[in-house]
């Protein structure tokens, strides 16, 4: 035994005697996670939020939260002598008068960027694979959460330095805010301290942004990981994995390694991006005015779908008794985004509602065998990335040459037809991709050897599937459609006929799949 | 979901394969090393770092392929800390592949609900201490503890109210009064209509009276934008028309959608578009909007000629400027 195994051996004894944790401790370090890439989403997310914090920090050394009119006076030429926020001023200042400071801003905004990219597809791995299920869906609120909480968040952040996309984007923010019906212009008052721009809501927005949503943020975060570490994680089905064991690496020395060295993986990756690739250049902006603007406004990605939403909206509103009521902010601004994020939350009890089942599920589902939940996440999708290009139609429009109308009017029938269609395809493609794994069990793998047979005839010469290939792409359970008869298991006559009929009906779709093959099947083959 | 077609035979964990470093000592020699260099080079990566901060001045810029012209202390502190994150990061991970244990291991889960016993007990326990605590009984404390405490969560709603003035008019009111000048923005000159040509288009602000200040809450409702064409293009009611001067014709700058500034100008077409939303307002129809989520045209303007000839508001706007609002009338 060396020398650093005994200190560490003592070490682990000095904590002991002072915690008594010991036992827990043994644990914990031993704890089996399995090995996946795309376990790795969640943990980029994690990490750039490390990074974020970290940037943030030194960012605040510098930055002024005000809007008290300054005259710039920095080494930044073409803007020198102009009238401008003391934000601008100092973000100004960061960028070409602290020695690392626009490589900081640059890291923060990538990281930021980087943080709801990793989140998306967090979310899409645990959607499609079906880890929400049972017991993990707390976590998954959780999740949805940290989602609608990262937009904000980027979205406060990217308004801090007063520039003149980011004060467009304040604007438009407030005209959500005063759209309300009834308290609407109260609110924007609240927030604004006042009529827009006034001179209260980025020094508000500051402190939400760099104390009040961290803040939330870091506690749902350590729950969110407290109920990954206590729950086990999901794994994939294969031979040798059940619902009843977890197979993997221990956490120490193994996900120490693997995960602390990932963390600067991450950390060099967005450190590259930012020294090379430009980001947010707010000098060329120039500071915001309420007269001025910038053509080809254009949120970040995160925000882009709100924006192509809210541009494809018809022009609708309703002037009822002294009022207004702006169908055109309401519909995309703040009813869509909040069914969408109402139905993403609740997916898990909705799932489990059609399904009936109440079972605790630990290995994941491959897309495939779970076809209408694949093809309502594609819907879903198809949706976003539809608006999302309208988020862009000018630029689009600009790039390509194309009418600007023309490309508002083809999302605006894209996003009504577009997701059903995404919706039929996804599935019969989940269906096919089902009949080929029967296929491939049944009959094995082409390979491309033709051999000529005694008797003149040519076949293909198959090669079968390894048992350990053959389990894993079996092993999944094909769930029945649920029996909801006019009376329960007790004798009791059901009530709530509508809702039952409908939730039969999507049990049925659901329940829609190719029968996988049986020991029977396979003993049958080899008969032949 | 018992009739479950059965399942195959699992055939357990594969065999597991050494990786050459279990079994040669040389391959984990090997392996040693090429951590150690990856760890190294993080330090190099940091002399650098440190190097470019103190040593390169900010000013240098280098012309690069591809990147363009960069500046070259922000450039070499960014790659310095690449190298110093990312080699630690690469150099941890080949050690936990190369020389970390790979045997997969299996741990047993444990159903999450309590054993039924322990339920049973825990929920047994529940009810106890509500009925010890006379929670079913004595309603008259629970109707009065739930009354205090949904006061007392419209304490912070209150404490808040200070945040902002109430909106009152202000929404409906605007700098422009009847004889209010139009000035240049920037610069704060008055406009004569002879300062615009068929065609042009300018951004103005009302002028302002000896000892105002024009604050960016001004800007936000009082910009107007100008445009001049043939008088005989326009198609306007007659009372639209008088507030025209000679094919001169005012709008409110910010966008009836979300408050943007609609400053895209089309000569030929004679459009005005807001970049945020692309609503499209037709200047000769008195910006009816044409495409776009915007519902209602921009706000006009009645101007004319004052006696030194300099072009001057006629009245207020007759309607309340910029996106709508729930007391908007109309």
């Amino acid at each position: 035994m060396s020398s650093t195994e005994k200190k560490l051996g003592a070490v682990a004894d000095f904590v002991d005697q002072r915690t008594g944790a010991a036992k827990w401790l043994k644990k914990n370090l031993t704890k089996v996670f399995p090995d996946h890439w795309s376990f790795m989403l969640g943990e980029i997310a994690l990490y750039s939020f490390i990074i974020l914090l970290l940037t943030g920090v030194f960012l605040t050394f510098w930055f002024d939260p005000s809007q008290r009119e300054v005259l710039y006076h920095g080494s930044y030429a073409p803007l020198s002598e102009i009238k401008m926020s003391a934000a601008y001023a100092s973000t100004l200042n960061i960028s070409f008068d602290i020695r690392g400071g626009l490589l900081m801003r640059q890291i923060h905004h990538w990281a930021a960027l980087l943080f709801m990219a990793a989140i998306v597809a967090h979310l899409m791995r645990v959607y499609f694979t079906g880890a929400f299920r049972k017991p993990r869906e707390f976590n998954w609120i959780i999740g949805v959460g940290l989602l609608i909480l990262g937009i904000v968040e980027g979205f406060l952040g990217y308004s801090l330095p007063d520039d003149l996309l980011s004060g467009t984007g304040i604007r438009i923010a407030e005209a959500i805010i005063q759209a309300m019906p009834i308290v609407g212009s109260y609110l924007a008052f609240f927030a604004f301290g006042g009529p827009f721009p006034g001179e209260a809501f980025i020094p508000r927005i500051f402190t939400v942004h760099v104390l009040l949503l961290p803040g939330i943020f870091l506690a749902l975060i350590t729950v969110h990981l407290m109920l990954v570490w206590y729950q086990k994680h999901t794994q994939y089905p294969g031979p040798g994995r059940t619902e009843k064991n977890v197979v993997g690496y221990p956490f120490m020395p193994v996900y120490m390694a693997k995960a602390g060295g990932f963390f600067f993986i991450v950390f060099g990756v967005t450190a590259f991006i930012s020294a090379v690739a430009s980001i947010n250049p707010i000098w060329l902006y120039g500071p915001y005015t309420p007269g001025q603007i910038s053509a080809g406004s254009q949120p970040d990605w995160y925000m882009g779908w709100l924006d192509g939403l809210v541009r494809m909206a018809p022009n609708l509103e309703s002037h009822l008794f002294g009022h207004t009521i702006s169908w055109n902010i309401l519909i995309p601004g703040l009813i869509i985004p909040g069914i969408m994020f109402t139905l993403l939350a609740l997916y898990p009890f909705i799932e489990s509602w059609v399904t009936g089942d109440k079972r605790e599920h630990h290995l994941l589902d491959r897309p495939r065998n779970a076809p209408n939940r694949t093809a309502l996440g594609v819907m879903a999708l198809t949706f976003t990335l539809v608006t999302l290009l309208n988020g862009g139609n000018d630029i689009i429009a600009t790039h390509f040459s194309l009418s600007i109308n023309q490309i508002t009017w083809m999302t605006r029938i894209g996003v009504i037809v577009l997701p059903p269609l995404a919706f039929i395809i996804t599935k019969r493609l989940c269906l096919s991709l089902q009949r080929a794994d029967r296929e491939l069990v049944l009959h094995g793998r082409e390979t491309g050897q033709l051999v000529l047979l005694p008797h003149g005839e040519f076949v293909e010469v198959h090669q079968p599937l390894t048992d350990a290939e053959a389990f894993a792409i079996t092993q999944h359970e094909q769930l029945k459609p649920l029996e909801l008869g006019a009376v329960d298991d007790h004798g009791v006559r059901r009530r709530g006929g509508v809702l039952n009929k409908l939730r039969a009906r999507i049990s049925r779709a659901n329940a829609e799949q190719i029968a996988k093959p049986s020991p029977d099947d396979m003993k049958e083959i080899e008969h032949h | 979901m018992s009739d479950q077609i059965e399942r195959l035979q699992d055939p357990g964990l594969p065999e597991h394969v050494h990786r050459k470093a279990d079994t040669d000592p040389a391959a984990a020699d090997r392996a040693e090393h090429q951590i150690a260099m990856a760890f190294g080079l993080s330090a190099l990566g940091t002399i650098l770092f440190i190097y470019a901060y103190i040593k390169v001045p900010k000013e240098t810029f280098v012309f690069l392929p591809v990147l363009g012209t960069t500046n070259a202390q922000q450039l070499l502190l960014g790659i310095g800390l690449t190298i110093s994150t990312l080699f630690i990061g690469l150099g941890a991970i080949h050690w936990a592949k190369t020389l970390m244990p790979d045997n997969e291991v299996i741990q047993e889960r444990h159903e999450f609900r309590s054993a039924d016993l322990d339920r049973a007990d825990f929920v047994k326990t529940v009810k106890e201490q509500a009925a010890a605590a006379n929670l079913g009984r004595r309603s008259l404390i629970k109707r009065s503890l739930g009354l205090s405490l949904a006061l007392l969560g419209l304490a912070p709603l209150v404490a808040l109210r200070d945040l902002g003035p109430l909106p009152k008019k202000s929404l409906e009111e605007t700098s422009w009064k009847s004889g209010t000048r139009l000035v240049t923005d920037p610069g704060d000159r008055p406009i004569k209509p002879s300062d615009l040509e068929v065609g042009a288009v300018a951004q103005v602000l009302p002028a302002l009276l000896p000892g105002e200040e024009r604050t960016l809450n001004n800007i936000a409702k009082d910009a107007v934008l100008l445009i001049r064409i043939r008088p005989e293009e326009f198609q306007l009611s007659p009372e639209r028309l008088a507030w025209t001067y000679q094919g001169i014709i005012a709008f409110s700058k910010i966008c009836t959608h979300m408050g943007c500034a609609v400053a895209l100008y089309e000569q030929q077409t004679k459009h005005l578009l807001c970049p945020c939303h692309q609503s499209t307002f037709d200047v000769p129809r008195a910006a009816k909007v044409i495409f776009g989520p915007a519902a209602r045209p921009l706000p006009q303007l009645a101007i004319t000629v004052d006696a030194e000839g300099y072009l001057v508001a006629q009245k207020p706007f007759t309607e309340a400027v910029g996106p709508s609002f729930w007391e908007r009338s109309s």
